[in-house]
């Protein structure tokens, strides 16, 4: 009963540890399955070990569990329910979530989803081919190809139970912040890691049950006889299908729903990553954040243009043009905020002399990748550009440099930085060091040659580039070298990514003890009173005196103010003091 | 009557949260007395209500709120379906562009189920009342019987009758439809009648769910301010569910 109470937990640290945990086996799983994709690529005649050969609809299955398990299962997972849990309600001056139970519950949902998308390998037919996008008429219809009949189910159920579980969490996450805020936590001194995750929270609550409906008309249009989404007359694998009767329904209406869900959820997984951000590279380069409250607009922004833009996944799917205009316009109104974050960055790292920790060189790979990966958004924003490289390879460069890299650097940043959190030790920094170079190069090496093979014209989703007739065949074969060297540097990524798992076990053991603010944080997470691994009182009120991330030299020599610390007469700070009493 | 009156003794021992503002002044549960003006020092903090005897209670409806509103977006998606659908046609072998909605009937009864989930809402809704009259608040806290919890059992029990009338309407006007010959998988317009009415219903079923468990809860819960939340979240989202199916009907009805 005890054993099974500490695996079922309620406690907010542990539940945040066990969404990393559960992240860290899903991107070991899906790291895997996109190395055996891009060795086929290049070497199509290998042969999977205790597998056989990999056949097309392989090569699509593992397109679709890669990209659902590193969108959903690591991307989504890790920063927004993961570290959330974990260092949220200390930044807030809470000592639990609001919720507990309901915590609880959305993780081992969560956890019985990533179940339920696995075992649809190991049923009939095996996983889907439709992609993580999940198309109709691919989709609604058993028959469209293997992995389409039990495996889809499968998919979807998976999907449904993931889309209830990060609804309840966060509500959870949102009532938390609403509710639980300490004394003087003003919505003007949360640290912007919270507005990350109150903004993505707020998406998520906003998104996720649409596609949760567009799931349960997708299940009813495969099991229950409707045609939502199957047009009258449509031909599956050349035989004319009538299972459901006249049709009158629209392919276009899935992309629709699934893309309003689905471009929000892009930024649930970036907006934790932009708070994180802004927060580390103040605390490394010991200076405000430049701009705090534009920063704190600009997240807003971004999570309310996040859900007006889904159209700009349809240029080519045959959207009215005068609606792709307007969804052009509304992407790239978000280069507004973006830059405005960018710019705020460089502001606050500018001719600091940032000490330059694992923690803080990740942050600054964000911003790197953040703006290679984002200078391409524009380009794939215009519909007539958009018109040649939709579906190559130039938009998977595009999403994987700034979604998958730069929230991938986020994790890596914010691991480092709150490992002591977890562990009560600090990561090796000289392995930090190596892992984040490596990371760096192999990335770079990985996705920007991905920017050429597309503008070259080679297309996503093609199990092969050899053997194919005519012109597109002599096209595909020329782009064979370049797709050799994208491979080795997917393996050199992968490999490097090795040195953080050595690094994690590790320090997990013998690493150095850590202080309880070994940073020199300001933020409430630090407290002495919150450190689960010192003198952690819990009956200790907490109370917040100013905004985070203050490092002038006060008056009475301190180097920097954390946000608990009370303010003195002498000490004039500029803002209204909030409470005089010496603690 | 003894000359100081304490809580129970099952409200002392509870743990106490620093995080709740748990001063160790017995938290007071929240009841509908809205003075205001000096003197009033239920507001512990002095500040806008983020204390006081509220603040749980509050906390649980902010949770509800966000997901009622969450569940608002499934229907905002099934209902902008039913919209595409409907004014989506195709065109057929002889190149002709054919709309082929042919609306489905509504069974007269499902006015009647209206009626009936109207009324439960107002019954729901003394219930609620009931269990933060102030004066019978500070009696049921202090130990001298369980006034308003006998009083909202019955109102209670009444909202769950006249909620699974609603879905014995509701079946009956499937049951009627199906005679007719109008299945889900009939016609465009019935795979949305079916779909609109049988997700309501399930929201319904989950709420009667709801209910029962707040009527088990004012009986078997010990804390007064529990068996105020449970009947709290379950009546606001009854409420929510009988507005969102004057909504839905309204569309079935007039806009189909």
């Amino acid at each position: 009963m005890t054993a099974l109470r500490r695996i079922i937990s309620t406690d907010h640290r542990i539940i945040g540890i066990q969404y990393l945990l559960l992240a860290l086996t899903s991107v070991a799983i899906g790291t895997t399955l996109s190395l055996v994709m891009r060795i086929h690529l290049v070497w199509p005649n290998w042969r999977l070990p205790l597998y056989g050969p990999i056949l097309p609809e392989d090569y699509l299955a593992l397109v679709t569990i890669h990209g659902t398990i590193m969108l959903f299962f690591v991307l989504t997972t890790a920063p927004q329910a993961g570290f959330s849990n974990l260092v949220l309600p200390a930044q807030i001056g809470a000592r639990r979530m609001a919720f507990p139970a309901a915590n609880a519950a959305s993780f081992w949902l969560t956890a019985a989803a990533l179940v339920v998308l696995s075992s649809s390998t190991f049923v009939p037919g095996g996983a889907p081919i439709s992609g993580w996008t999940a198309y109709p008429p691919l989709s609604a219809v058993p028959s469209a190809g293997p992995g389409q009949g039990a495996g889809m189910d499968f998919w979807l159920a998976s999907l449904a139970l993931f889309a209830i579980a990060s609804t309840i969490s966060s509500i959870n996450t949102l009532v938390t912040i609403i509710r639980l805020r300490c004394e003087g936590m003003t919505w003007e001194r949360l640290p912007l890691t919270v507005w990350g995750w109150f903004t993505a929270a707020l998406l998520s609550v906003i998104a996720f049950s649409v596609l949760l409906a567009a799931i349960l008309l997708l299940f009813c249009d495969r099991h229950a006889g409707t045609s939502f989404f199957l047009p009258a007359g449509d031909l599956v694998n050349g035989v004319l299908h009538t299972v459901h009767g006249k049709g009158g329904g629209s392919p276009l209406l899935w992309l629709h729903l699934f893309w309003f869900f689905g471009h929000p959820e892009v930024y649930i997984a970036i907006l934790p990553g932009l708070g994180v951000t802004s927060m580390l590279l103040a605390n490394f380069s010991f200076r405000r954040v430049f701009a705090y409250r534009t920063m704190i607009v600009t997240t807003l922004m971004i999570g309310f243009l996040g859900i007006l833009l889904w159209g700009h996944h349809m240029f080519v799917a045959g959207l009215n043009p005068f609606a792709a205009s307007a969804f052009s316009i509304s992407t790239m109104a978000i280069a507004l905020p973006a830059s405005a974050k960018v710019l705020s960055w460089l502001a606050t790292t500018w001719r600091s002399r940032p000490s330059y920790k694992t923690p803080m060189l990740f942050s600054l790979g964000f911003v790197s990748l953040f703006i290679a990966g984002g200078l391409t958004g524009p380009i794939l924003a215009q519909p007539i550009l958009d018109e040649y490289l939709h579906n190559t390879f130039f938009v998977v460069a595009h999403f994987h440099l700034i979604m998958a890299m730069a929230a991938i650097f986020g994790l890596y940043a914010a691991t480092y930085y709150w490992f002591p959190l977890m562990t009560g030790r600090l990561m090796s920094e000289v392995l930090g060091r190596w892992h984040f170079w490596l990371t760096l190069i192999g990335a770079y090496a990985t996705f920007v040659p991905m920017h050429l093979a597309g503008l070259a014209g080679e297309p996503r989703h093609y199990a092969q580039l050899t053997g194919v007739p005519n012109a597109a065949g002599v096209m595909l074969a020329r782009l064979v070298p370049l797709n050799r060297f994208i491979t080795y540097s997917a393996l050199f990524l992968a490999t490097a990514q090795l040195l953080f798992l050595w690094n994690l076990a590790r320090s997990l053991r013998r690493g150095s003890p850590a202080s309880s603010n070994p940073w020199l944080a300001t933020t409430l997470e630090w407290h002495p009173a919150l450190n689960p691994f010192g003198q952690a009182a819990p009956d200790e009120p907490l109370a917040v005196h100013r905004s985070p991330c203050q490092y002038e030299i006060t008056p009475s020599g301190e180097l920097f103010l954390p946000q608990w610390a009370p303010d003195t007469l002498a000490d004039t700070t500029g803002e209204v003091t909030f409470d005089t009493k010496p603690e | 009557m003894p000359a100081i009156i304490t809580p129970n003794k099952t409200d002392q021992d509870r743990k106490r949260h620093l995080e709740d503002h748990d001063n160790g002044a017995g938290r007071r549960p929240p009841t509908d007395k809205r003075t205001g003006g000096g003197g009033d020092n239920d507001n512990w903090s002095g500040g806008p209500s983020r204390r006081g005897p509220h603040e749980r209670l509050n906390r649980y409806r902010m949770g509800i709120f966000f997901a009622l509103a969450s569940d608002l977006m499934f229907f905002v998606a099934i209902v902008s379906t039913f919209f595409v659908n409907q004014s989506t046609g195709h065109i057929d072998a002889y190149n002709h562009y054919i709309n082929d909605w042919f609306p489905t009937t509504i069974p007269p009864i499902l006015w009647l189920n209206t009626a009936v989930l109207l009324i439960s809402s107002a019954t729901m809704e003394f219930a609620r009342r009931t269990m933060f009259q102030e004066n019978d608040v500070m009696d049921e806290w202090l130990g001298l019987g369980k006034p308003i919890t006998r009083r909202a059992i019955p109102w209670l029990s009444a909202t769950i009758a006249l909620g699974l009338l609603f879905l014995a309407g509701q079946w009956t006007a499937w049951k009627q439809l199906a005679l007719q010959g109008v299945f889900f998988k009939t016609s465009q317009s019935s795979h949305f009648f079916y779909l609109i009415t049988g997700v309501h219903a399930f929201h319904l079923f989950l709420g009667i769910a709801g209910l029962i468990a707040a009527f088990v809860g004012l009986y078997v819960s010990r804390q007064l301010e529990n068996r105020q939340i449970l009947v709290d979240c379950a009546a606001w989202y009854w409420h929510t569910m009988g507005i969102l199916w004057i909504f839905l009907f309204t569309l079935l009805v007039f806009f189909q």
